[in-house]
């Protein structure tokens, strides 16, 4: 087996006396889903924005393709193949799904220092833009503007906007967050595509997504990693049943 | 063909027709009032680029009108004093030469943009509007106590400035002069909003995190807006400064950044041609309603607080509908 | 240069701080609980100062004419909050800056239709005229003195309102939790008009305090403002105690750097050159001073909130 494409170690993060990551150890490999789940409060939005580099830990370290990324910010992350979806949508809402999606590509190309010719009719950039938003089944809202999109729609621009970066890595927040059973179910394919495309690390809170998608699960609560493994051994963990149901399951 | 376009046209073309007409029926003064309402739209039309495209709200850009019109005044004032502006390890005299001039403006602007860009955007929202406020303040207050350039009572050039080839004497030909460079400022803007730069910067009003996470800096994008931004108003400064054949501290006040604001909403937030309407109808306005009354600021900040509350449309927005999306 | 003038110097200093502060607890206080930036209460000031030069001439009661203007700066206050302020809470701050710049015009230009461009004049009251002898022998004018303890007392008293009452509670639930002071049954809307009118009230009484010692005049309350406004940069927005600070800071330094960078320069420089270099200097001190607070805390010295 080959070096984890993200490597967290130890990290830990507080708050004052609120400890909200407790040496958190998470490897994302390769291929895989691994998903994050936990309830309200465990610290999964902090762990994902120390990840993403929205806010420093106070310890610990996070590695991508085996390079120590603690100390960078969150672009230079971003470039080196991080590819972050919100869980509330974070998209330019008077922009279209093109530019929106375009705007990713830039990224990935690393050339937005261009004040003349206009973004839209760069081949190159608008190939890249255009196969994303094929692929998340977007390609007839192209010209829309986000904020005409419905959410579901928004959710797949998201994981567009991922996509145009030549991802090593996924961090997706909850991208099931929203959706009806249909849209779920579509996201939930789009999901297990993309994985041999780069590795998911899949904070959600639906249940027969995560079962059904992940390869790994590690439980999230008060800070730390109460359990990981695969789906079959998560599910009848006992410390699990106790941070989800209390202390009498 | 959208109305917004027929709009712009109209706007365009009367600004070719009404000074044309103006000229050949021998009335100086109304080309002199749309020479007015052409300079202050050039000067709109650079903080529309920071406003509307990149989010900052600045109250400060006087500071830059302000540089414009002394980089004018003080290299002018040499040069018709025949003292030199620097005679130390070699010489560097004044001069009239409206080219050289505007590149120094545009350059001495650009530098207090980049230095004031760099400490304001550390901060966000009302904070970056209260400092750029303060800049403002700074710039002024150091005019008024600048002897050597005729503190308070400001600086007065004899001659207007020349520019190779044409009589800047005569209102129509400066008239076309400041009338082209709004043309040039008004494609440069279309262009940047279209650009791959420009895609960074509106992103990075909407979204700043989006743009981080896509690996792209979106507060670097912002500085190099506020630059361009400051020189094109740095560039009105000067042109203003030619037209008045005067400068003084007043050009820094917050009054001055006040009004280049409010050219921008009169005619229209996030419309190209908006500080353009905004500027004509000020100008109009001063002329039309200053002549009937001296207190005629009651009824500007009427219909300001007007335009502000029911609609943020403009006039641009009166008739054209609403924004479309462009493409 | 000698100890009396250094300290009649600080003793301006304080003077021209408590009265900064008097205008930065507004703004500051309305900043905090509604989250919006009002130019507009330069114009409360110049209310307050025009307010009392004519009740004074009216009357001859210094007393009269400061309470009358503070009535009409919180009536003003309170009309303009219930009128065009209300509207504006949910809005960007563009739309906050370019509506009281509005009110700022109509108030400017107003002022000048009613009172022409002339300046009026306030004189002190009687008892406070002429001056005390401090220790060491500096003779300081009591009315100056008496601004630098009105203007404590006014901060002692907003200390208490906010630290030790309910409706401090209340304000400060406010700049918590917006939400949570509804749940709580507060009527919001009147909580709002009543900090906004007691923020026009402060400036009003500064406008008429400051209005015995300059001229009272159209334009008067915008300088203040704007000094104001880098008061509650330094001081962090949000923050009374920064409000406070930041006053002082900014008082002694606008006022010992335009007596003191010429001096200073006078060591190395030519004495005209020394006092054009440092007139120049200090007038721009204290905006030096906001920009190295801003590099070091970008939120202001109190500030946490980020807006």
């Amino acid at each position: 087996m080959t070096d984890p494409v993200l490597e967290v170690r130890g990290l830990t993060k507080r708050f004052g006396a609120l400890v909200v990551s407790d040496g958190i150890d998470l490897t994302l490999k390769r291929g895989e889903i691994h998903a994050v789940i936990g309830p309200n409060g465990a610290g999964k939005s902090t762990l994902i924005a120390q990840i993403c580099g929205g806010l420093a830990p106070d310890a610990g370290t996070i590695r991508l393709k085996g390079r120590d990324v603690t100390a960078l910010p969150t672009r230079t992350r971003a470039r080196m193949g991080l590819a972050r979806t919100f869980q509330i949508s974070a998209l330019a809402m008077e922009d279209t799904a093109l530019q929106n999606a375009l705007l990713g590509a830039l990224g990935a190309a690393g050339t937005p220092w261009r004040f003349f010719g206009p973004a839209l009719s760069d081949p190159a950039l608008r190939k890249v833009a255009e196969t994303a938003l094929d692929r998340v089944g977007l390609s007839d809202k192209a010209g829309h503007r986000t904020a005409e999109l419905s959410h579901g729609e928004r959710r797949q621009l998201e994981v567009a906007v991922a996509l145009t970066l030549r991802p090593a890595a996924f961090i997706m927040d909850e991208p099931m967050a929203g959706l009806g059973s249909e849209g779920g179910a579509r996201m939930t394919a789009l999901l297990d595509r993309l994985r041999h495309e780069a590795p998911i690390l899949l904070v959600e809170h639906d249940m027969d997504a995560v079962f059904a998608l992940a390869d790994r699960i590690s439980v999230l609560a008060g800070g730390r990693v109460i359990a990981s493994g695969p789906p079959d051994a998560i599910r009848t963990d006992t410390a699990v049943r106790e941070a989800y149901l209390g202390d009498e399951a | 063909m959208s109305r917004e376009w027929i709009v712009n046209a109209a706007l365009i073309a009367g600004l070719i027709a009404v000074p044309l007409w103006a000229h050949l029926s021998g009335e100086p003064f109304t080309i002199t009032l749309a020479t007015r309402a052409v300079i202050f739209a050039l000067a709109a039309v650079g903080l529309n680029l920071a406003l509307g495209l990149g989010g900052m709200v600045s109250f400060g850009h006087a500071v830059f009108f302000g540089l414009g019109g002394y980089s004018m005044g003080i290299l002018a004032h040499h040069a018709q004093n025949f003292l030199p502006l620097y005679d130390g390890l070699f010489l560097i005299e004044g001069t009239k030469s409206m080219p050289v001039i505007w590149l120094v403006a545009i350059l001495v602007s650009a530098l207090a943009a980049l230095l004031i860009g760099l400490l304001s955007l550390r901060t966000s929202g009302v904070y970056f509007i209260m400092i750029t406020l303060a800049f403002g303040q700074m710039f002024y207050y150091f005019a008024i106590s600048w002897r050597a350039y005729g503190g308070e009572d400001g600086l007065s050039i004899w001659v207007r400035n020349g520019f190779p080839g044409l009589n800047t004497l005569d209102p129509i030909q400066f008239y076309c002069l400041c009338f082209a460079l709004l043309c040039a400022a008004l494609w440069l803007s279309a262009r940047i909003a279209r650009s791959p730069f420009g895609l960074v910067l509106n992103a990075a009003r909407q979204v700043p995190a989006r743009v981080e996470t896509v690996g792209l800096d979106g507060q670097r994008a912002k500085l190099v807006a506020f630059v361009i931004s400051g020189a094109i108003t740095g560039l009105a400064g000067a042109l203003f400064a030619d037209l008045n054949r005067f400068v003084s501290p007043t050009m820094f006040s917050w009054h001055m950044s006040g009004e280049i604001m409010i050219f921008i909403i009169l005619g229209g937030v996030a419309r190209l041609f908006g500080p353009v309407a905004g500027a004509v109808l000020f100008v109009a306005m001063e002329h039309v309603l200053g002549d009937l009354w001296d207190h005629w600021h009651i009824l500007l900040g009427g219909l300001l607080l007007v335009i502000v509350l029911f609609g943020r449309g403009g006039v641009i927005g009166l008739l054209a509908g609403k924004a479309q999306s462009h493409d | 240069m000698s100890t009396i003038l250094i300290v009649e110097q600080v003793l301006n200093g304080l003077q021209f701080g408590v009265m900064l502060f008097l205008m930065a607890a507004g703004l500051t206080l309305i900043f905090g609980v509604m989250g919006l930036i009002n130019l507009a209460h330069g114009s409360l000031y110049m209310v307050g100062g025009f307010v009392a030069a004519v009740v004074a001439g009216l009357t001859g009661s210094f007393t009269l004419a400061l309470i009358a203007a503070m009535a009409a700066a919180a009536m003003a206050g309170a009309l303009i909050e219930m009128t065009v302020i209300r509207r504006l809470y949910h809005t960007d701050h563009l739309d906050q800056v370019l509506a009281t710049f509005a009110l700022i015009l109509i108030f400017s230009e107003g002022t000048r239709w009613a009172f022409g461009s002339f300046p009026l004049y306030l004189s002190r009251p009687e008892a406070l005229a002429g001056s005390v002898t401090l220790p060491f022998g500096i003779e300081y004018p009591l009315y100056r003195l008496a601004l630098i303890g009105a203007g404590l007392a006014v901060a002692v008293g907003l200390w208490l309102l906010i630290a030790k009452t309910r409706l401090g509670i209340q304000i400060r639930a406010g700049e918590n939790d917006r939400e949570m002071i509804a749940a709580l049954g507060v009527d919001i809307r009147t909580l709002y008009t009543f900090v906004f009118a007691l923020g026009a009230a402060l400036a009003g009484l500064a406008g008429a305090l400051v209005g015995a010692i300059q001229s009272v005049q159209v334009g008067m309350g915008e300088p203040v403002l704007i000094l104001a406004f880098v008061v509650i940069v330094i001081g962090g927005i949000g923050s009374i105690k920064g409000a406070f600070v930041g006053a002082l800071i900014v008082g002694l330094t606008d006022t010992l750097g335009g007596i003191f960078l010429p001096e200073l320069f006078k060591l190395v420089m030519e004495p005209a050159a020394a006092t054009q270099v440092g007139a120049s200097l200090s007038s721009m001190a204290i905006y030096l001073l906001m920009a190295i607070v801003l590099i070091w805390k970008p939120t202001g010295l109190y500030g946490a909130r980020t807006a």
